[in-house]
């Protein structure tokens, strides 16, 4: 019998102010004397600007300011993922527009005033002029020779060239196999949406020079490092304070104009100064995720050995380089190209390409989903080809189980896997020969059911510092923490991570309570305050459970190392003879002789009688870098029904089998993979951000924008393998993007599995029941 | 323009600007602030409030209209200091990860269940159509509701 938390679907800690409206996110707290700003925008993709005339807008009443990119003394907005070896060019992006506006929601002028409303008003009020120029928004288009130039200093708008593997060697690949499959592959751009709006809200004291701006950060403490660079600021005189955060995404990663422009206004006017952005602005200028046009291959034997895959990206980045853009179409994609498959050539260029868009950055799995969805559309066309069942092809190319390390093409070295055995799970969880026999039932009937099956591996808990480093990440990658326990043996947990949904509040607790014996209940996780809390990188990458609970887990095995050596002292007893168990200290053979952890925190903390050479104190800090990324995996499947008629599909069936090594709270590992895989089958089904050629967002609200509803889904059906990470103190691997990663080509193989019949070759997501039907009518013309 | 609005029991006399959404009364004039606003069209429920025992969403309305109704938001919702049925069963079944569409969907699925004790999985996804959350996939959040329908349904 266990009677560990560890591994206990306990509830969660955080959930009490949540569900009864008290927790205070940014757009919740008030100050006295707050001004609001809003934001006049460009309504242009691409123009001059030829005049601005606020004299309207400042004339109104309850109007304390407008300001222009002219009057704005704030350094640009800086890129801080600088790939090497790509050319890389980092156009200048001001906070406000100097001149020229690049896409439609680019900052023009900010207004500040006594009240929400008046402010908007009189941003409305602003009348700007503009030349419009031609506008591009494809970014294959926008790389060609005479396409519309969005900076004088990016040739071509191409912001980098990345090329990682032999070309020669993969074109010696590819000239000899028995057969090469290739697609045209879209992978449409996405809207975030964290359902929690963006919000910043800053207030100056000139007295002592300190800045506190309050804003929905996934990374507080990288957010103080920008805004000290952009306002000039001191570091240690910049308090970033990420409150309660409604989901990120990814999105709340970068630094955008609007915190260092409420942070500027707050510096020059001497008053608090709030900005929360509207829906429709969030679909503006929050940042969007994927816009890549893959040209994809692979190559294989004819009898179904996958010999290599080689791909060439137009990744989309548009009107300016988001904080950390230019890693996600390279680093976190092309190292992906391997999967969970025994294949030796891997090649891909990608060109990172300014367009008169919305700016990229990272979204919920950030390079790996578009790196997993071509690996997985080129696997059933290469079954497809030879005339092979897609599962037999993937279990005859799986990389067998492996305990510790596994180099592949791509150089990385997967941490631990049996991809086998999780895809054996799913297959069995599915009922696969069973679904065959019935699929081809009914066909018979003219109903239309398709399975799609992915097997995937990605690498995440970002990750060994030095890595970050040698790939020109502007960070580092680790994670610190401190333990403190105060007299009464209560638990302070301090992190530099910023979670914001993940319940790492209760996740992190059971780590603590798990080493130290301490009641889960005791146990307060305390983030998001750059001030608070000790030095991190922040909430994503699916790294937070790896990095920051290893260093927890370290820090808590550092406190029990010193309760054991105090707890022998107190007890006159030998430290080799002391034993531990859920929390209490005793002396061998003599059971009667205890000492709770509580107690010997107290003893610590009154330090009467402490052995020679130990301080007082009962508080452990621990600095963890990973040494390895941490690759979890699985199998995903999915079983849809297509309506020929309508082209309307019905997912009757979603299993995934994951392996995130030990789950410390399996109702919070389900949470994390029942949203990522709604996300990724949105990304197959629904959601696709639409520009027309002005660069015009028709997508712009969620009335235009297809959001994934309740009523498209079945119940999911989970189940698990466990392999622990061989380098990780207690072998956890993440597991907050997997379910993106894996839904997707699960989700679109399966439609086009239904639509095999009719001839149906590939059809751009999201692939509505219109293009599904239009697919249909067309293949069978 | 002068209104009297009962909330979550309180009567509350304001002058508000005519063109105040309730919502922003709610949260701004009131300090409310458990009333989320997520999408600015009536999309995604995170306003989502009793007016007058209907679940409402509260961006939809102006603070005027509701002149002389009784409104209830999340935070009145429990009962002499007791969670509600429904917020306890979103507690026990991880229905809710960010928390921000939370009140939301709390506010929106009691008056459903209210209406549709023993409502079917189906039903509840369909009636959820309403309210958006981008965290849990929907998947606790249905079981949740389901736990409270079908309790509800037992109580009679």
């Amino acid at each position: 019998m266990s009677t560990r938390i560890f591994g206990s679907g306990i509830k969660r800690r955080e959930d009490p102010r949540l569900i009864t409206g008290e927790a205070r996110y940014t757009d919740d707290i008030k100050l006295p004397g707050v001004l609001h700003m809003a934001v006049v925008r460009s309504p242009y993709a691409h123009a001059n600007i030829v005049s601005i005339d606020s004299s309207a807008a400042e004339a109104m009443d309850g109007v304390v300011a407008v300001f222009s990119g002219e009057d704005v003394d704030l350094a640009g907005i800086p890129t801080a993922w600088l790939i090497p070896d790509s050319d890389l060019k980092t156009p200048e992006h001001p906070a406000l527009a100097k001149g020229k506006v690049r896409y439609v929601g680019d900052g023009v002028a900010i207004v500040l005033a006594d009240d929400r409303y008046t402010a908007q008003d009189a941003a409305d009020a602003v009348n700007v002029e503009y030349e419009e120029l031609p506008v591009v928004v494809d970014p294959e288009a926008a790389a060609q020779e005479g396409a519309p130039q969005l900076f004088d200093d990016v040739e071509n708008n191409i912001a980098f060239r990345w090329v990682m593997g032999d070309k020669t060697a993969s074109d010696g690949v590819f000239n000899t196999a028995d057969v090469v499959v290739r697609d045209k592959i879209v992978q449409q751009r996405l809207l975030p949406t964290a359902m929690e709006p963006r919000s910043a809200m800053a207030q100056y004291n000139p007295a002592t020079q300190e800045l506190t701006l309050w804003c929905t950060s996934q990374n507080p403490h990288i957010h103080r490092f920008i805004i000290s660079a952009v306002t000039g600021l001191n570091e240690n005189k910049v308090r970033v304070i990420a409150p309660e955060v409604g989901g990120g995404f990814g999105s709340k990663i970068p630094c955008y104009p609007d915190e260092a422009l409420v942070s500027w206004a707050a510096i020059k006017l001497g008053q608090p100064v709030k900005w929360t952005e509207t829906r429709s602005e969030n679909y503006q200028i929050t940042i969007h995720g994927r816009d890549h046009i893959q040209y994809v291959e692979m190559a294989a034997s004819r009898d179904g050995k996958l010999l290599g895959v080689r791909a060439t990206v137009y990744a989309g980045m548009g009107g300016y380089l988001s904080t950390a853009a230019p890693g996600i179409p390279t680093i976190l994609h092309g190292l992906l190209y391997v999967g969970p498959y025994m294949m030796d050539s891997v090649f891909c260029e990608s060109i990172g390409v300014m367009t008169n868009a919305t700016p990229t950055d990272a979204y919920r799995g950030a390079g790996r989903p578009e790196a997993t969805f071509l690996l997985e559309r080129m696997v059933d066309m290469v079954a497809k080809r030879i005339d092979m069942d897609p599962a037999e092809l993937r279990r005859k190319n799986l990389i067998p189980a492996f305990e510790d390390g596994y180099e592949v093409a791509t150089t990385l070295v997967y941490d631990s896997g049996d991809y086998p055995a999780a895809f054996e799970k799913a297959l069995g969880i599915a009922g696969y020969d069973d679904f065959r026999r019935e699929q081809a039932e009914a066909r018979a009937d003219g109903r239309y059911l398709g399975i799609g099956i992915t097997a995937y591996t990605e690498m995440c808990g970002l990750g060994p510092s030095q890595v970050a480093g040698a790939v020109g990440f502007q960070g580092g990658l680790w994670e610190s923490a401190t333990v403190r326990v105060t007299p009464t043996g209560k638990v302070q947990a301090l992190i530099g991570a910023s979670p914001h949904g993940q319940g790492s509040e209760t996740t992190l607790a059971q780590i603590i309570a798990d080493e130290l014996g301490f009641p889960v209940d005791d146990i307060e996780v305390i983030h998001g305050d750059t001030t608070e809390t000790p030095m991190g990188w922040g909430t994503y990458g699916s790294r937070t459970t790896p990095v920051t609970g290893a260093a927890l887990a370290k820090a808590a095995q550092k406190l029990k190392d010193k309760a054991r050596t105090l707890a022998a002292h107190l007890m006159e007893a030998n430290e080799d003879d002391i034993e531990y168990a859920d929390g209490s200290f005793s002396v061998k053979g003599s059971p009667d002789q205890s000492q709770s952890i509580q107690d010997v925190a107290l003893m610590a903390h009154l330090a009467w009688n402490m052995p020679e050479g130990m301080d007082p104190g009962f508080e452990e800090s621990q600095f963890y870098d990973p040494p390895n990324f941490v690759y979890p995996f699985g199998t995903h499947i999915a079983i849809v029904e297509v309506d020929a008629s309508t082209g309307d599909i019905e997912l009757q069936r979603y299993i995934a089998v994951d392996d995130c090594g030990p789950q410390i709270n399996p109702e919070i590992v389900a949470g994390q993979i029942h949203g990522g895989v709604v996300q990724g089958i949105a990304q197959a089904l629904c959601e696709g951000v639409i520009y027309d050629d002005n660069g015009q967002l028709l997508t712009g609200t969620m009335m235009d924008y297809t959001m994934p509803r309740a009523d498209m889904f079945p119940n999911f059906e989970l189940g698990e393998t466990v392999t622990p990470s061989p380098h990780h103190p207690i072998g956890v691997k993440g597991v907050g993007e997997t379910g993106t990663i894996a839904s997707t080509p699960t989700v679109y193989n399966a439609v086009l599995d239904a639509l095999a019949p009719f001839g149906v070759e590939g059809i751009d997501m999201p692939m509505t029941s219109a293009k599904v039907w239009q697919a249909i009518q067309s293949a069978g013309s | 323009m002068q209104i009297s609005v009962t909330v979550n029991g309180v009567v509350q006399e304001r002058d508000v600007d005519p063109r105040t959404l309730l919502v922003h009364f709610l949260r701004e004039e009131l300090d409310l602030t458990g009333t989320k606003i997520g999408c600015d069209t009536s999309q995604c429920g995170a306003c989502t409030v009793h007016l007058d025992g209907k679940a409402l969403k509260s961006c939809t309305l102006l603070a005027a209209q509701a002149d002389g109704t009784n409104v209830t938001t999340i935070e009145g919702l429990a009962l002499d200091g007791e969670h509600h049925p429904m917020q306890t069963a979103f507690w026990e079944n991880h229905g809710l990860q960010c928390g921000y569409c939370t009140p939301g969907m709390i506010m929106a699925t009691t008056a459903f269940v209210e209406d549709n004790p023993g409502a079917s999985e189906e039903a509840i996804r369909h009636n959820l159509e309403g309210n958006i959350c981008r965290c849990t996939g929907y998947h606790n959040i249905v079981k949740a509701v389901k736990q409270v329908a079908d309790a509800a349904a037992g109580g009679d």
